[in-house]
């Protein structure tokens, strides 16, 4: 805790400033299920600012790992839990069409009630889902 | 225009997500253990980027996007089967390891072999999702 509520603020600010640019400059909705979704699954109607989108969201935390701003993901190494995890958040956020941005920061700031749904949906699901693999299994 | 608003946006999502902790799996872990040692950066990131957010669709009303087109459509209120189970199948990848969309893509940037699985995985599974959805369509028919 201590300062980190600060980072999380701020970057939180910067995220929201993101998906503002996006919005008022492109008129697009920045989620990155949908932004990258739309490129894997043939649908984007937009693929050159999606990729340079992607360039953008790859390359600033690049950059800033270059200039000394380490910071570590610290994922789970068993190739299982990384295989169904990413499977899940493929399809779900697909289905669901949106993530913690979409729906998250998009949806539940304009009062979209599928916003705070699905929110409260995945925030249900992903704590029961640590909640259970602490206790029952330790990790 | 549009190519420089739209890295210009995601290099701003990529400063927030590093600076925030969010691709730091055990933050995001952390918030969704309530019953554990709780750790609650999440919530100052989802409410921090929501501000700025809010005043933007605000901003929306009776104008046009800089760089021409038109605003999303109002968002619809159903609450579907879709939704709701989609939600809760990526709320469980996002448990099990701790990375939502964003944070898999910028994960690509450490340089870490996790993250690039995680992300092929999740990328699978969305090129998956097209097929799943006409299958699960007509089983639906049949039934």
């Amino acid at each position: 805790m201590q300062i980190e509520w600060i980072y999380g603020l701020i970057g939180g600010l910067l995220i929201g400033s993101a998906a503002a640019l996006m919005l008022l400059g492109n008129g697009r909705i920045m989620g990155a299920s949908g932004i990258v979704g739309g490129l894997i699954d043939g649908s984007a109607t937009d693929r050159g600012s999606t990729l340079a989108f992607i360039a953008g969201l790859i390359g600033m935390p690049a950059l800033m790992s270059l200039g000394g701003w380490q910071v570590d993901t610290q994922a789970a190494s068993a190739p299982v839990l990384l295989i169904t995890g990413g499977l899940a958040v493929g399809i779900g956020t697909r289905f669901a069409n949106g993530c913690t941005s979409g729906h998250g920061v998009c949806g539940m700031s304009r009062l979209s009630v599928r916003g705070f749904a699905a929110t409260l949906a995945y925030i249900g699901a992903g704590a029961m889902t640590v909640t259970a693999m602490r206790i029952g299994l330790g990790l | 225009m549009r190519l420089m608003i739209a890295a210009l946006s995601g290099a701003l999502f990529g400063a927030g997500l590093h600076i925030s902790g969010m691709t730091d799996t055990t933050k995001v872990r952390g918030f969704l253990d309530f019953a554990g040692a709780w750790d609650p950066t999440l919530a100052f990131v989802m409410g921090g980027a929501i501000l700025p957010m809010a005043v933007a669709w605000r901003v929306t009303r009776g104008r046009a996007p800089l760089s021409g087109g038109t605003f999303p459509a109002p968002p619809r209120h159903e609450i579907t089967r879709p939704l709701i189970v989609g939600s809760v199948l990526f709320g469980i990848g996002w448990g099990l390891v701790g990375l939502c969309p964003g944070p898999a893509l910028a994960s690509l940037s450490y340089g870490g072999w996790q993250g690039a699985l995680f992300l092929a995985a999740m990328l699978t599974g969305m090129g998956a999702v097209p097929r799943l959805r006409r299958a699960l369509d007509s089983a639906e028919r049949a039934a």
